[in-house]
């Protein structure tokens, strides 16, 4: 089928979006929120190397280590949520491979957090 | 998904080898992309040698020598020869430049010339930049004003128009649009460094009124954000332009107004 449509109006085509910039803010904040809280996860798995399965239950057990942990996996999850979909968006051109692959990042991000989320709860009450 | 390898009839063959000058003992090998519509014959890289002595010292001189003396087939597009109009871009050692400010001293070994990267090509070192100029065109690159025109002229403080400097002189030659590889893989959608410096031209200048309006314009995951901060723009710029800043200070505008 030949396209006689001006270059004009393929250069246009649906119009801005009128967003990507709460995307662009957002993995600004996250980046920076994951400079003390990656630090501090690794921090935390340095002085546990060495520490006896109890010994590391009991710290993870900790309030301030828990919730330090559960906001580092929910900053952590959504920058490379927002990281993943760049990709997916830059280099896969076929648009239905890429709406189901921009789903299957948000449901691994969402899941993976979530199984964290509840590790370190589960740890943290005890169960 | 991105295209890593050639299509299969853009495979580039072995070109001919084009007879030295006689005579001549100040030879410099030039590889030069060829590629005509006319036939349906896969690109090819044709080998010419340029008498120096017999030339101007850059790369131009010697693609002109060649198309002057040895074969008039070769295509390219040139107007000024001194860096002002910006037809004569194009890949040269592997960057984007201008044939007529880069230095035939500047290379080491052979001069290889293609045409500027990701974009159709028209014949030989002759690209179809169709689509850029249209990107350029949407983003409406005139001053725009509602408020009724001054009897004189729209006025502008020294330090107003200062923020213009680096901006204004912009060749449009595109060596930093096609030198983008996310505006290879996304050529259609991203409006690319050369545009979008454009863009930024008009969003800083002091007397426009549709400030908003051309922010609105560009506020789009792929117009705009495609932008990864790859500085292949700033480096390839012949003028020594910065693309790259300009499009941070874009995305500064975008954070500014909604934050």
């Amino acid at each position: 089928m030949a396209d006689f449509r001006t270059p004009l109006s393929r250069v246009r085509g649906l119009g801005a979006a009128r967003s990507g910039t709460s995307h662009f803010w957002y993995q600004r904040v996250t980046a920076v929120a994951n400079v003390p809280l990656t630090l501090f996860f690794v921090g935390l798995v340095i002085a546990l190397s060495d520490a006896s399965f109890a010994e590391a239950r009991a710290t993870l057990a900790n309030p301030f280590v828990a919730l330090t942990l559960i906001l580092a996996m929910l900053s952590v999850c959504y920058h490379m949520k927002l990281g993943m979909q760049m990709v997916i968006e830059d280099y896969v051109h076929d648009e239905l491979t890429k709406l189901v692959l921009l789903m299957l990042n948000i449901f691994f991000t969402f899941i993976l957090g979530a199984i964290s989320i509840f590790a370190l709860l589960k740890i943290a009450f005890g169960g | 998904m991105v295209e890593l390898t050639l299509p299969k009839n853009s495979r580039i063959e072995q070109g001919k080898t084009w007879p030295k000058p006689e005579g001549a003992t100040n030879l410099r090998e030039y590889k030069i992309y060829r590629w005509s519509p006319d036939d349906d014959k896969n690109p090819s890289v044709d080998t010419y040698y340029v008498d120096m002595d017999d030339c101007g010292p850059m790369v131009l001189d010697g693609l002109l020598y060649i198309k002057n003396k040895i074969d008039p087939t070769l295509t390219l597009r040139r107007s000024c020869r001194e860096g002002i109009c910006g037809s004569c871009a194009m890949n040269i050692d592997g960057t984007n430049t201008l044939a007529c400010t880069k230095g035939v001293d500047e290379i080491n070994g052979a001069v290889r010339v293609y045409p500027l990267p990701h974009m159709p090509v028209v014949k030989d070192l002759v690209p179809d930049l169709t689509v850029p100029y249209a990107q350029l065109s949407s983003i409406q690159p005139w001053l725009k004003t509602v408020s009724p025109e001054p009897a004189k002229e729209w006025k502008q403080s020294h330090e107003d128009r200062a923020k213009l400097d680096g901006l204004y002189e912009c060749i449009l030659c595109f060596c930093c649009q096609t030198s983008c590889p996310s505006y290879w893989w996304n050529g259609e959608r991203y409006l690319g460094p050369a545009v979008l410096l454009q863009a930024y031209r008009w969003l800083i200048d002091s007397r426009d009124e549709a400030t908003g309006e051309r922010l609105d314009n560009l506020e789009d995951p792929f117009r705009l954000y495609r932008c990864h901060t790859i500085m292949n723009c700033t480096q390839a710029c012949p003028k020594g332009l910065n693309p790259a800043k300009a499009i941070a200070e874009i995305k500064k505008m975008m954070v500014e107004r909604s934050v």
